[in-house]
């Protein structure tokens, strides 16, 4: 059986934010929010996680750091973009050191606006994000059961 | 004698909300020395200065931290003020009081929250938070954003706190205050938390000074400086003392950053009393600035530098910032030695770091 039995577990990394969308990431897991209701738990393992919420824009030196995170975690895994800065670069996209929104690094599935998002519509993200992980798993639960 | 290895400590750390990298030569579980490298959240905000003007910086500056964000946009408008030489109406400079106020008490309930999460304390971490939101519930009732606010314009404020919402920030900030009774009394007297705080992480008054370091470390070593003392904004006409412990470990820098929301608590009612009824929100500005101004105010952090020039255009000649937790690192290194790997999510915690400042 694949993954649809289990609970999405949640990777955050922190791009170039700052800060503002980071710490309204973590508002959403506290109790006035939370996130966890959802089933989904916060994990800083990207070996088990398997929705990545990145905040931030990208910039030479976490481009790799970025990559690399999201090559460790299993498939099927979904990318969510929390804020403008994740999504195009935001107030900083004119800045030397920015490359852009998280999409430059990294395929992203679901981008959350806001300067700083808020908590309401980063809720919002996730959950499509695990209908999104939903759909991807039972999707290749197929093709294992076709090649099988 | 053991032999020497380094461990890797971030940049991505489940203790850490924000990438700092650390390389940690050990040996025997004993760290001999912390080698810091930053740069991953370096953005070039300052350089934005040859595309915004004067007045659209404001906002830049703002996103500089999301969590002293509206400190920032205040120590940066301050500057400008100085240069054009304007005075910011008093109720304007009273209303930057409280909103200053107000983001000191929810950076220091997250970093409390932090703190607990760090030493392993997860139902902690889950009450200070709690509390915080309400703190932020004032941010958006008064301007109507959560972190990032953006009220700060150059000359003053761009929005007003009416009668009915100060007696709001009145009633809440009383709830608070008896909610943090409960929570301090854990983390001042509740045993295991004194076991990983106590003795952990000591730096001296010399250090302190040697280093240079700021705010609550150097308040819990015994330094008293608070930049609040110089008068900016309405500090001036606010009675506070700076909190001050001798212990200068973890548990020194826990106890001042609580004792310092008590203490905005108080200073929030000050300024709730002395502002004044009817004035303006803020001063008429006219054209561009002209010459340099250098500010220093004391963010949740500690202290932070503004340097503004401008030659009369549109758009500024430089403008630097210099943050608490950039004076904060090389304690934290000088910290580090000697400590068992376990203490060093506590220690980096401790300084509250906050990189998007520091790295800009
Ligand atoms: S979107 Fe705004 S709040 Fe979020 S990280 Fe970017 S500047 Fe900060």
């Amino acid at each position: 059986m694949a993954n649809i039995t289990r609970s999405p577990w949640l990777l955050h990394y922190d791009g170039s934010s700052c800060n503002g969308c980071d710490i309204e990431v973590l508002a959403c897991l506290t109790p006035v929010y939370d996130a966890e209701r959802f089933g989904i738990i916060n994990t800083g393992d990207p070996m088990q996680a398997d929705i990545f919420l990145i905040t931030g824009g990208v910039n030479e030196q976490n481009m790799p750091v970025v990559k690399q995170l999201y090559e460790q975690m299993p498939e099927p895994k979904v990318v969510v973009a929390v804020g403008v800065c994740a999504c195009t670069g935001g107030v900083f996209k004119d800045c030397y050191n920015i490359i852009g929104g998280a999409d430059v690094a990294i395929p992203v599935d679901i981008y959350v606006p806001g300067c700083a998002a808020r908590p309401q519509a980063i809720i919002d993200g996730i959950v499509k994000a695990v209908a999104l992980f939903q759909e991807r798993a039972q999707k290749s639960e197929k093709e294992v059961d076709k090649v099988g | 004698m053991g032999k020497r290895s380094v461990i890797p400590f971030g940049p991505q750390h489940p203790v850490l909300p924000e990438p700092i990298h650390l390389d940690l030569v050990v040996e025997d579980e004993k760290i001999v020395e912390a080698i810091p490298s930053i740069g991953f959240v370096h953005r070039g905000l300052e350089s934005l200065i040859d595309k915004r003007d004067f007045n659209q910086l404001t906002y830049v500056v703002e996103r500089t931290c999301g969590i002293c964000s509206f400190q920032h946009g205040m120590g940066y408008c301050e500057c400008v003020e100085h240069i054009f030489d304007v005075e910011v109406p008093r109720r304007a400079r009273f209303l930057r009081t409280i909103w200053a106020e107000l983001s000191r008490m929810h950076s220091h309930l997250l970093w409390a929250g932090l703190l607990a999460d760090a030493f392993g304390y997860e139902n902690l971490f889950y009450q200070c938070w709690r509390i915080r939101e309400k703190v932020l519930d004032l941010h958006e009732l008064t301007a109507g954003g959560r972190v990032i606010f953006s009220v700060n314009k150059v000359g003053g404020v761009i929005k007003d706190i009416d009668e009915d919402k100060l007696k709001v920030i009145l009633d809440t900030i009383k709830d608070i205050e008896k909610e943090l009774k409960v929570i301090s009394k854990t983390f001042f007297k509740d045993y295991s938390v004194q076991s990983r705080l106590k003795g952990v992480g000591i730096l001296t008054p010399e250090q302190i000074n040697a280093l240079g370091a700021v705010g609550p470390m150097a308040r819990a070593s015994g330094v008293s400086n608070d930049m609040r003392s110089l008068g900016y904004a309405a500090y001036d006409e606010i009675d506070f003392e700076p909190v001050v412990s001798n212990d200068c470990d973890c548990y020194a820098r826990c106890y001042v950053r609580i004792m310092e929301i008590f203490q905005s608590i108080d200073i929030i009612r000050q300024a709730i009393d002395k502002i004044p009824k009817e004035d303006e929100l803020a001063a008429v500005i006219k054209g561009n600035p002209n010459g340099e101004y250098f500010m220093r105010l004391e963010q949740p952090r500690g202290e932070a530098f503004y340097y503004v020039k401008a030659n009369g255009k549109p758009n500024l000649q430089r403008m630097r910032v210099r943050t608490p937790t950039f004076a904060n690192v090389p304690a934290l290194c000088e910290m580090l030695k000697n400590t068992e790997v376990a203490d060093v999510g506590i220690l980096v915690v401790t300084i509250d770091p906050c990189i998007s400042c520091t790295e800009r």
